[in-house]
């Protein structure tokens, strides 16, 4: 349990890091050379994607651990985190969109990174519904770390099947095999967006965790013994 | 072992006898398959040349919509007399119950698709004769892939509000990987090519399957406690 002031000290770094990479988007790293001003959108883009891969991997780790021990705050942190990364799936999904038009001239393909990420999104969107339907805390729990753990671990299966699924049918003609090198300040900027966006989830995650707490309280506290 | 394999093959007797008895799954399924034919057609329209390459994803989602049918309601026949009190009173490992009722589904299901394939031959004029050693490979694989998380994911909705709506929403995302292989290598054997050429996609679904099954193994237990 974080205490309040660490939390808010939290917070504020979140707030200065995502400033920091803000500026560093627009100031420090140079426009990109086919692509222009658009490419920027990479320093959302690419930071969201791996928060949510982190707070996916956070919910296998809370689903495990409330099936191994019972422990109410394991749960807490699946729940908390299977929110923000279905919400940080959808920052991708919706910035990669408004990338992909003035560059791929469309607002979606079925690209196999695209398209893996579509069903994370609808995966953990079920678990949610799964979290909505059932009210007794602790039959929640259970139901919710079963699909968590089957979803983490569908996660690779994903992968493979969709990008195999491409390959058959057309080559990737867009995202190509090899990683361009990317230049120093483009990668600079990318690292401190990506350590403002982890802080901001860390915020965010241990706030939600936070209201969780009080929500149970305020039902009765039914599972304070735990 | 063999007491496990007895309550296995227990469980599985048990729901096989329930359903030669009431017929209540098997019956309206085979009428439902034929239906979706039949939807099929009037949505595609009479192009021979289009008919013919959506076949395999027509055949697969067929299967995959009675399965939702059919695995949805495994566990609701526990719901009445208090059943469910007797399976969570059951003595020993409780994945013996899991087991049982897969392979149950597994039997009932492959029954419908089987049912389900000779009609798509039938009216779609589509020679299975030579994608018979083929579909005797993915046909399988790929019941079992669906029936593992599926029945999963059945115990866990049929304990929770809304399940109709439910279930679907929980199991389709996670079962992506499944339709993909499946339909991939139901096109290799439908078009007489032989099935190594669909090498990469069987390895894939017995992956999966075994991933699966080995949560489920794990993890119905938790779900079971009820």
């Amino acid at each position: 349990m974080a205490r309040p002031v660490v939390i808010r000290a939290l917070g504020w770094l979140a707030v200065l890091a995502l400033l920091a990479g803000l500026g560093m988007a627009f100031g420090y790293a140079p426009r990109e050379a086919i692509q222009g001003n658009v490419q920027r959108i990479m320093y959302v883009h690419v930071p969201a994607v791996l928060t949510a891969y982190l707070a996916f991997g956070l919910v296998l780790v809370g689903s495990v651990g409330y099936l191994a021990t019972s422990r109410v705050g394991w749960d807490r942190l699946a729940a908390s985190a299977a929110e923000l990364g279905v919400l940080f799936t959808g920052i991708t999904i919706a910035s990669g969109s408004i990338w992909g038009k003035p560059t791929w001239g469309t607002w979606w393909t079925w690209d196999a990174r695209l398209t893996s990420t579509a069903i994370l999104f609808l995966v953990y969107v079920g678990y949610l519904l799964l979290r909505g339907l059932v009210d007794e805390p602790e039959r929640r729990g259970r139901f919710a770390a079963v699909v968590g753990i089957v979803g983490a671990a569908n996660i690779p299966i994903v992968h493979f099947s969709v990008k195999w699924w491409r390959a058959l049918h057309q080559p990737s003609t867009i995202l190509g095999p090899e990683p361009s090198p990317i230049a120093a300040p483009i990668a600079a900027a990318l690292l401190v967006n990506w350590v403002a966006f982890t802080l901001l989830f860390a915020y965010l995650l241990a706030r939600r965790i936070e209201i969780a707490r009080l929500e149970e309280a305020v039902m009765g506290g039914a599972l304070r013994a735990r | 072992m063999t007491a496990y394999a007895r309550r296995v093959g227990i469980v599985l007797w048990k729901d096989l006898l329930v359903e030669r008895r009431s017929k209540e799954s098997l019956n309206a399924l085979f009428f439902f398959g034929l239906l979706l034919l039949f939807l099929f057609q009037f949505s595609l329209g009479p192009d021979r040349a289009r008919l013919e390459s959506a076949l395999p994803g027509m055949l697969w989602l067929g299967f995959v919509l009675a399965g939702l049918l059919g695995l949805g309601r495994s566990f609701l026949a526990e719901r009445e007399n208090d059943c469910w009190e007797g399976l969570v009173l059951t003595a020993g490992d409780k994945s013996a119950i899991y087991l049982g009722k897969l392979a149950a589904n597994v039997c009932v299901m492959g029954a419908v698709e089987l049912v389900i394939l000779v009609l798509f031959g039938l009216f779609f004029d589509v020679d299975l004769g030579r994608a018979a050693a083929g579909l005797a490979v993915i046909l399988p694989l790929g019941t079992l892939g669906l029936a593992a998380v599926g029945t999963l994911f059945a115990a866990v909705t049929a304990q929770v509000r809304a399940r109709e709506l439910l279930f679907p929403v929980l199991l389709l995302p996670v079962q992506v990987p499944v339709l993909l292989a499946t339909v991939s290598a139901t096109q290799v054997a439908l078009a007489g090519q032989p099935l190594g050429d669909a090498g990469p996609w069987l390895r894939l679904l017995a992956g999966a399957d075994l991933v699966y099954l080995i949560i489920g193994l794990l993890t119905f237990e938790f779900v079971l406690e009820g």
